[in-house]
């Protein structure tokens, strides 16, 4: 039986651009690095350039200026044909006229293998991702989910230098999709495959990502583990679209060293300064970082309290912003118009600057 | 896999690098009598006779020089071979030696012709040529493609198209034939439009030819008088146009969404009418509708009528030609009934819409690419047809015809052709534009990547009804008129002796067997076999450029792409008859010398049908999403592979209607063949007007009545060879369900 490997190679953007006519900017000098055997997820608003960035990695768009790399070879100018990338595509693009081994052995034939090797291998493929026995279907008779792991073992079958998935989930439902999500990172983890991914869905990156770049107007907002982005947000943009985050405004009255002296209504305390100097400022906390009926903070007033059966949630309005915390505690829940000190867990508050 | 292109890229290099030069050192330069596949000339002195020789025997015996200086961009490429693709001298030496070569075979083929120089001020330039040269043969055709595709090599390793091989030379093929075949005979035509009588030009000759009231008289709607042959062109094609239109759809419709038993039946009858050469539709209704014709004597002599002349003018000709086109737009329009996706339909049912909105709201808009489609060839059609008005048109003149009268007849006017020609082709591209402003930028892709389950909805009964009493209608009054063709061409003389008779059949295709073999002692044997073997030859060249053309346009972008469409459209646009006067002017003189060959029919038909190929192929293509050439493209394939992979398989219906069609429209074909047939290549269709001609109607539509035969038997060969696409949609079961 042949076994699926993988040839994991890095990717490198180096200072590139595309235009769309002379007008249209839709990536704007990126630099991207990737490591080879990991996931890397794109992630931004709908626009942003994520899937296009997608696209010159696989060979379907050229960048107008700039050079990528995938291992050390310089691609910028390879075709599609020429790069050793497969593609995941949003509709599963399963050719519609071909069965299902058809489909998967479809690459092969393009890569020097002969009838057998082509199919065992594609064979192994569809086992991989536990379609055995459905090789002779037409895509039309397979569900959703199936359709999507053809399209998955078309592209492993190749061993590609790179794996590319282009929002591979939107088409599934809910619960379809974190098992999909799962398998994927399973197969990538255990072949060791650089996978790039595109997504717009938070959640959906945190749970698969090596690393997640955060883009937004054709350029990188942020590049960092699932973590560093979660917990330290490099601006407002990149707090507010992983996860959800309070962002409220503050003044830095003084900084020393490493270290801001911050008043938050009329509530004083210290945070790493993170590079932002003196004057108006913005703090991004998590809604779980909030510690309602802490020692030292701020004035509040419940406004809202929903209960959601693992927690609290409520919404809490203070003389200059209005937040958004949960609370473990289901058994004792606040009351609404009740007042409350609200402070920050150690970890959890983030000086950004105003954007 | 960056490996691979390396290898496959330089065999195609000198795969074209040999090409030219066996054109220049084996095979003759010249055309050769009796063509190439004659033999006669291998033992006839070659390589040294002057007739036969190739290029560089010609050149070492000190004849034609001036073919000399192509052994330099034949030598360059030489210096290409060893070097990378990424080089950019492999793409500098590509480049100019495709330039240099291609461009020193254009002038030199254009400016040294049978009489020496071929432009007086080249004479006076250089001194008088002695030598002369005749039309160019394989030999140049091998050098000239050689150079042509060095040229896209070169610009693909440039970057174009992202270096895309296959796509480049494509497109600087497409280029090429277009250019020889549709742009140069058709502005050597137009530039007599301004051409004095003492052969200097002028506008003023154009715009006397161009205002005239003949032309744009509007006297019909304010008296007796008679409208300008523009205006009677313009209204006729727009009326049957729509006619078509709606008709095709009525047929798609019964044959796609309605519980109609006999819907096969159906597809079947309404391919009748377009494998029937034009004029014998006219003769039917004329035999039917006509002064004796029988339906006329037997309401005259019910009700005691005078029987009218009302059927020649514009009622004929228009029932004539509505009955000619619309099987057109049903092909084009059930490919795009059948690609409307079902999930739409079944998504708007779930929505709440009644069958009837559905209908309305969703597939008839997601329909309107194919309707403005079949609108289009039915007007151009209309515009372009010359057999029907010429036999039914009575007073009622219409371009085509005048066309060909003012080049045949006795005014022998060869300006106002051209005059007449612009007009014609500033309509037809109008309807063009307007096609293309009305369906704006809308995406219709509706068979997605994602396999697709589902049925198409049947059609709400308050339309079902009326659709099948107007296909029940229809297809009542063809078989009558089929009926007509085939008792017809049984009958001794009609109208005067209705004793029933295989006469007709024998003189035309009587056969012996002798003991040397089969005789075929017919008289119509000769012209048959010939068009079959143009129609078979023509088909799949039609069908093969149609379609890569069709690629080109609909999923690569590259500069001067809208130019590009216009100029494949062209020659749809331009009636057989200005085609057939055109080609005759063009190609009757070197370098491309093909006047009384059978290559010029085909040649020919090639460019008057491809058109259709390329819209059948756009309308199919452009419901195909682009992740499934994308995906291929990530895969490994090359654009190729892809293209013969993914793209042509999934196309089968759109290659079943080229094929079809060209093969059919090369054997039923009049208006263009009349001037290009010769002694040798006497086509079917010419002859059977020239048997009409000398009244020999018995014969001419027992010859029709063969021919419509024959081709339903390529039509039913075509349908088994090309077979059917499954892409799975689970139709058939569920009908038998529901």
């Amino acid at each position: 039986m042949i076994d699926i490997n993988s040839k994991a190679a890095t990717v490198s953007f180096r200072n590139v651009t595309k235009m769309y006519g002379s007008d249209v900017t839709a990536i704007d000098n990126i630099n991207l690095d990737i490591e080879a055997g990991k996931l890397v997820t794109l992630l931004g608003p709908s626009g942003c350039g994520k899937t296009t960035t997608l696209r010159m990695v696989a060979g379907l768009e050229m960048a107008t200026q700039g050079q990528i790399f995938i291992g050390d070879v310089d691609v910028t100018n390879l075709p599609a044909t020429d790069r050793d990338v497969s593609m995941v595509f949003q509709s599963y693009a399963l050719f519609p006229h071909m069965t299902v081994l058809e489909n998967v052995s479809y690459g092969l034939g393009f890569s020097g293998f002969n009838k057998s090797e082509t199919r065992e291998r594609a064979h192994a493929g569809l086992d991989l991702v536990g379609l055995k026995g459905y090789s002779e279907r037409l895509p039309s008779a397979l569900s959703g989910g199936q359709q999507q792991r053809v399209a998955v073992a078309r592209a492993l079958v190749l061993e590609p230098q790179v794996l590319l998935f282009d929002e591979p989930l939107s088409n599934l439902d809910a619960k379809l999709r974190r098992q999909v999500r799962e398998e994927i990172r399973e197969i990538q983890q255990n072949l060791g495959l650089t996978v790039v991914y595109v997504t717009h869905d938070q959640e959906e990156a945190l749970a698969v990502s090596d690393e997640i770049v955060v883009m937004r107007n054709a350029s990188i907002a942020q590049m960092g583990t699932p973590r560093q982005l979660y917990d330290t947000p490099a601006d407002t943009f990149v707090a507010d679209f992983i996860g959800e985050a309070n962002l409220l405004p503050c003044e830095v009255t003084a900084v020393s060293g490493d270290v801001a002296h911050v008043l938050l209504g009329d509530f004083q305390t210290t945070l790493p300064s993170r590079g932002v100097s003196q004057g108006a400022a913005i703090i991004a906390i998590r809604p779980s970082r909030l510690v309602i009926g802490a020692a030292s903070g701020f004035k509040a007033v419940v406004n809202k309290a929903t209960y959601v059966g693992s927690r609290m949630e409520y919404t809490l309005v203070s003389g200059f912003s209005t937040m958004f915390a949960v609370q473990d505690d289901v058994d004792n829940p606040l009351s609404i118009g009740q007042e409350v000190i609200v402070g920050f867990s150690k970890t959890g508050p983030v000086l950004l600057p105003v954007t | 896999m960056a490996t691979s292109t390396k290898t496959l890229s330089q065999p195609i290099l000198l795969l074209w690098i040999l090409v030219g030069w066996a054109g220049f050192l084996l095979l003759p330069w010249y055309l050769v009598d009796g063509g190439l596949f004659s033999d006669q000339w291998l033992v006839d002195g070659y390589p040294f006779d002057k007739n036969y020789a190739p290029a560089v025997f010609l050149i070492t015996q000190g004849e034609k020089l001036w073919l000399a200086p192509l052994l330099i961009p034949l030598v360059m490429p030489l210096f290409a071979l060893k070097r990378e693709k990424s080089d950019p001298l492999y793409a500098k030496i590509l480049i100019l030696t495709g330039a240099i070569g291609f461009s020193w075979l254009i002038i030199q083929g254009f400016s040294i012709g049978i009489r020496g120089w071929n432009y007086d001020w080249l004479s006076s330039l250089f001194g008088k040529l002695d030598g002369r040269q005749f039309g160019m043969g394989y030999g140049g055709l091998f050098l000239a493609s050689s150079f042509l595709f060095l040229l896209t090599q070169g610009i693909a390793a440039r970057g174009a198209i992202n270096g895309d091989v296959f796509v480049v030379g494509a497109i600087g093929f497409v280029i090429a034939i277009v250019g020889a075949f549709v742009f140069l005979p058709i502005v050597n035509m137009l530039m007599s439009a301004f051409i004095t009588e003492d052969g200097s030009y002028s506008f003023l000759v154009f715009a006397g030819k161009f205002f005239d009231d003949r032309l744009w008289g509007l006297s019909c709607l304010i008296g007796p008088g008679r409208c300008g042959v523009a205006w009677n062109s313009l209204f006729l094609a727009v009326c049957v146009g729509f006619l078509t239109t709606v008709l095709g759809l009525i047929f798609a419709l019964v044959v796609t969404r309605s519980g109609f038993k006999y819907r096969r039946a159906v597809r079947a009858l309404t391919i009748l009418p377009i494998i029937t050469p034009p004029f014998v539709i006219g003769l039917a209704l004329i035999l039917m509708f006509g002064l004796s014709g029988s339906i006329t004597q037997f309401f005259s002599e019910l009700f005691g009528l005078q029987p009218t002349r009302w059927l020649y003018g514009l009622p004929g000709v228009m029932i004539a030609q509505v009955l000619a086109y619309t099987p057109i737009a049903f092909l084009v329009l059930i490919g795009v009934v059948e690609g409307v996706s079902p999930s739409m339909e079944e998504a708007a049912q779930t929505l709440r819409a009644s069958r009837w909105q559905v209908f309305k709201t969703v597939s008839l808009p997601l329909m309107r690419p194919g309707l403005a489609n079949a609108f289009l060839l039915g007007f151009i059609e209309s515009m372009a047809d010359f057999g029907n008005p010429l036999i039914l048109g009575g007073n009622f003149d219409v371009l085509s015809t005048e066309i060909f009268f003012a080049i045949v007849g006795a005014q022998y006017d060869q300006g106002r052709a051209a005059v007449l020609a612009i007009v014609l082709l500033g309509f037809t591209l109008t309807a063009f534009f307007a096609q293309r402003k009305w369906l704006g930028k809308k995406s219709y892709t509706t068979v997605s990547g994602k396999g697709d389950s589902g049925v198409h909805p049947l059609m709400p009964s308050g339309l079902a009804i009326p659709v099948l009493v107007i296909a029940a209608i229809w297809s009542t009054f063809t078989l009558t008129i089929y009926g007509m063709i085939i008792y017809g061409s049984m009958v001794k003389l009609w109208g005067v002796d209705n004793t029933l008779t295989f006469k007709h059949y024998v003189t035309a295709f009587s056969v012996r067997v002798t003991e040397k073999g089969w005789q075929w002692t017919g008289s119509a044997w000769d012209s048959f076999w010939t068009t079959i073997q143009i129609a078979t030859i023509a088909a799949p060249l039609t069908a093969a450029v149609g379609l890569i053309t069709a690629y080109l346009l609909t999923r690569q972008s590259f500069r001067g792409k809208n130019a590009f469409e216009f100029g494949t459209m062209l020659s749809f646009a331009i009636p057989g008859t200005v085609i057939g006067v055109s080609y005759i002017l063009a190609f009757n003189v070197p370098p491309i010398e093909l006047t009384g060959t059978g290559a010029i029919l085909v040649i020919s038909f090639i460019f008057r049908n491809m058109p259709v190929g390329v819209r059948a192929g756009i309308a199919s293509m452009s419901q195909l999403d682009k992740s499934l050439d994308e995906s291929s493209l990530t895969l490994g394939a090359n654009s190729w592979q892809t293209f013969r992979k993914i793209i042509l398989p999934l196309l089968k219906p759109a290659i079943l209607a080229a094929l079809v069609y060209s093969f059919v429209r090369a054997m039923t074909a009049i208006s263009a063949v009349i001037f290009l047939v010769s002694a040798k290549y006497d086509m079917a269709t010419s002859y059977i007007i020239g048997r009409v001609e000398n009244n020999d109607y018995g014969l001419a539509i027992a010859y029709s009545t063969t021919l419509i035969f024959v081709m339903l038997l390529a039509v039913g060969i075509l349908q088994l060879l090309v077979g059917r696409t499954k892409i799975g949609r689970r139709e058939s079961a569920a009908r038998e369900k529901s």
